[in-house]
């Protein structure tokens, strides 16, 4: 299940251009920063960002979580490349790189005096390593098998790395933007770090916070701040709270809908609507009747208001989609008409299916919101036609063994985090059985494409494909809303991956 | 001396025997909970050989007998394991717990017992009074509120809108700043200590009502000891001896009972690492949590037992004969 990207397979010349536009964005930026800097805000305050994820570990190969990629991608870890805030991919660690022709070799050009914050020098074995820990037997990343196209890694000197595929892989960069550059000498990544970031791992309390200091060596533009702390909170009123008296700066991801009236309407808070790459679904397993027929998945999809559902659960924040790609996709089309709301055609298609006198089913909900509310909201509107549903509440653990990996259900609720996460339906085996051969052809396509015209062409082929299929119910499209205090601004918006780029955010004096 | 030593001897074979059964307990029940140990470790997109290999990481693919094996054989050697989760040792990790869970359960005792003792004494003495039923009333009242709600209740008043506190958390330095340490636990230790004393003052009540009856206290009465100094000197010492072993209880409940108040405060306690524990079924962490907790219960026991023989010689007396 590769990612699957768009720009990053174009040509050298456009790169440069890119690269120097980014440059001049870079000094523009330095300019302002340079002019803020006396009067505006504090470089060596400490932002204090609250979070409810956080990591298990400190290690992204070791199941540390999604919270890692929050607190460290960027921060503490620098990748080759990494996925901006915009959704676009850019070179960090990769000064350069070049691609052969049959598009099977890629020799990357390493970012000089880079120091990792033991002091070491980066150097090509490095990232050598650092891949190699992705793609091992013990790797627990969910990106490893986006990473099978790599046959073989050669660093002919300390500042060159030669990647060898065995098939075509045009969103090769964006995956390795996944992939952490650690000194190869590290251990116990579990509870330590080192990495190139503009910042350094200060402590860890387990349960409570992540403290970051700034990095005094870094080879990038130096943070406006001097002191990052993660808190991390289990319940969102307590983290509200920590925001509403000020033991917290900013809400890196604000899931509690009811909560943000008492933001909006402060002065003391921006409230910030940037984009996500969350969905919620309900997925049935296509492999089991009846929704291995095409007509019940489609008559579901209709007989469901998704509109007042995500009003219900999100008042006016979040985006209705039709299909599992975001409009930050390229590959995005408007698919939400497909299969619209239509409680009269729904009926019809059940009769035409031989289920007109309905039928029952379970949903295996996980235990946490939203999942239970939409469950609820799901079994009224489906009695309309007729279909009558059973809610079998189970934990979010459970839900691996029974679900994702015994396919052990009818339908299931799940919000999906991944970014480029369409290529899930290129894969039968996946745990909704999704098995369309067109679909899987379209997606490998897609991966081999010399160009990002052609894997956007592709991509948008079998994104419309599934969606005719109904191969799931999309609900909706989660808003991702920040929330800080009115005196620190220049964070991320859009919460792509769930990574939160710390080294621009400035508190006023 | 003999007598105590027997006695100690004695109350060590119970404690072993209570660890082993509670450890057992514990094993099984743990198992029983659907889910996978490995499952904490994967995410969506992980394919099945990831899962096989998260499985064999954590031995979750070994037969329950083999695991069992394993379990107590490490527990023999005192060696309460690696977190499967966050692979931090299970030990150190509970002591940097108990910095913030002790500290907690001892002051909210603390201030629960001075807010009790007085309170379930004027409650007894003055029981016809307006003011003893009114502590009645209120007692009940406590006892009825649960505890999470009184904790929302006091972060809305003094957190949220007053600011006098704050609303949750623990302050990223820990006890190096003890300041903030020490505000960022009174408003925990508060709600535990209103709750924990709505009871204590019904057991100091009627334990100093049931001394208000005696004889011996007529007694010294009739010997012409003024009230006060009688129901002090004789009264308090005998009420003392059951609500010493109440204390023992509630203090221990209340270490566990922590983990519900930890969660409204966000508190890094030994109750969030076994919420959490149970939720990513982390057994080594979930065992190391309740194992330690389990030793701290028994010893609270075991010292509510100690200070009960010291107040009453006829229990010291008793100890010495042959053992029950």
């Amino acid at each position: 299940m590769s990612g699957l990207t768009t720009r990053t397979g174009s040509t050298l010349e456009s790169r440069q251009m890119r690269a120097r536009t980014a440059l001049a964005a870079i000094l523009i930026g330095a300019l302002a920063a340079g002019s803020a800097l006396a009067a505006d805000f504090d470089a060596d305050a400490t932002i204090n960002i609250g979070s409810l994820y956080e990591p298990q570990n400190l290690d992204n190969t070791a199941g540390a979580g999604q919270g890692i990629n929050e607190a460290f991608n960027n921060n503490v870890y620098e990748g080759l490349f990494r996925l901006a805030d915009s959704g676009e991919v850019e070179p960090v660690l990769a000064k350069d790189f070049k691609v052969s022709d049959d598009g099977l070799t890629y020799t990357f050009t390493l970012q000089p005096s880079v120091k990792f914050h033991s002091g070491e020098p980066l150097t090509s074995k490095d990232v050598k390593f650092s891949i190699e820990r992705v793609t091992s037997a013990e790797s627990k990343s969910s990106r490893k098998n986006s990473l099978k196209p790599i046959a073989g890694i050669e660093t002919p000197d300390d500042a060159t790395v030669v990647i060898k595929l065995s098939s075509r892989s045009i969103s090769l960069p964006y995956n390795l933007s996944y992939v952490w550059i650690i000194n190869d000498t590290a251990t116990n990544l579990t509870a330590t770090e080192d990495g190139t970031g503009p910042y350094e791992l200060a402590d860890w309390r387990r349960g409570s916070s992540l403290a970051l200091t700034r990095f005094d060596g870094y080879w990038g533009q130096k943070p406006s701040n001097g002191d990052v702390v993660f808190q991390y909170f289990t319940e969102a009123t307590a983290l509200n709270n920590a925001l509403l008296t000020g033991s917290v700066d900013i809400i890196t991801s604000v899931q509690s809908p009811d909560s943000l009236a008492q933001f909006k309407d402060n002065a003391d808070f921006t409230v910030a609507e940037g984009k996500s790459t969350t969905k919620l679904l309900l997925a049935y397993n296509d492999r089991v009747a009846p929704f291995d027929n095409v007509k019940v998945r489609k008559a579901l999809a209709r007989a469901v208001d998704d509109a007042k559902l995500l009003k219900a659960v999100w008042g006016d924040y979040g985006t209705l989609i039709g299909s599992m790609v975001p409009p930050t996709d390229p590959w995005f089309i408007d698919l939400t008409k497909t299969d619209g709301y239509d409680v009269e055609s729904a009926k019809a298609l059940l009769k035409e299916a031989g289920y007109q006198d309905g039928f029952s089913f379970t949903i295996d909900t996980p235990n946490y919101d939203p999942h239970p509310i939409a469950a609820q909201f799901l079994q009224g509107e489906l009695a309309k036609i007729g279909v009558k549903v059973n809610i079998n509440v189970i934990t979010a653990n459970e839900w691996y063994s029974k679900v994702y990996k015994a396919h052990d259900f009818q339908a299931t609720l799940q919000e999906h985090v991944n970014h480029r996460d369409i290529v899930f339906y290129g894969n039968p085996d996946f745990y909704w059985g999704y098995n369309n051969p067109k679909v899987v052809d379209l997606i490998k396509q897609a991966e081999a494409s010399t160009t990002t015209d052609d894997q956007t062409t592709k991509l948008k082929e079998a994104n419309t494909i599934i969606a005719e299929d109904a191969a799931s119910n999309w609900l909706y499209l989660y808003p991702q809303i920040v929330v800080s205090a009115k005196s620190v601004t220049g964070y991320p918006l859009n919460g792509l991956n769930a990574q939160f780029f710390a080294g621009g955010i400035k508190k006023a004096d | 001396m003999p007598t105590i030593l027997s006695y100690l001897l004695r109350r060590l074979a119970i404690l072993l025997v209570s660890i082993v059964i509670a450890a057992a307990v514990l094993f099984v029940l743990l198992r029983l909970l659907p889910g996978d140990p490995a499952n904490a470790l994967v995410s969506v997109g992980a394919d099945p050989e990831q899962i096989e290999a998260a499985r064999r990481q954590v031995g979750s693919d070994l037969s329950l007998s083999q695991q069992f094996v394993r379990f107590v054989s490490s527990l023999a050697r005192f060696d309460l394991g690696t977190s499967f989760v966050s692979h931090a040792p299970v030990l150190p990790e509970i002591g940097k717990r108990l910095a913030i869970t002790v500290p907690l359960t001892l002051m909210a005792f603390g201030l629960a017992i001075a807010i009790a003792l007085p309170l379930g004494i004027i409650a007894a003495v003055r029981a016809n009074r307006w003011y003893g039923s009114l502590i009645s009333v209120v007692s009940q009242l406590g006892i009825a509120v649960p505890v999470f709600w009184i904790g929302i209740l006091l972060v809305t008043v003094f957190a949220v809108n007053l600011r006098l506190f704050p609303s949750g958390g623990f302050p990223p330095r820990g006890w190096a700043r003890p300041d903030a340490a020490f505000t960022a636990l009174v408003l925990p230790v508060i709600t535990i200590a209103i709750v924990m004393s709505a009871s204590l003052i019904r057991y100091v009540r009627s334990a100093t009502q049931d001394v208000l009856g005696s004889d011996y206290l007529r007694t010294a009465r009739a010997l012409g000891a003024r009230f006060p100094e009688a129901l002090i000197r004789h009264g308090i010492r005998n009420a003392s001896v059951p609500v010493i072993s109440i204390i023992g209880i509630e203090l221990a409940s209340t270490l566990l009972g922590a983990v519900v108040v930890e969660r409204v405060f966000s508190l890094p306690g030994l109750g969030s690492m076994l919420l959490l524990g149970i939720e990513q079924r982390d057994y080594p962490n979930v065992q190391g949590v309740l194992f330690i907790s389990t030793l701290l219960v028994l010893l609270v026991g075991f010292l509510a037992d100690l200070a009960q023989r010291l107040i009453d010689p006829r229990l010291r007396d008793r100890s010495g004969g042959a053992s029950r």
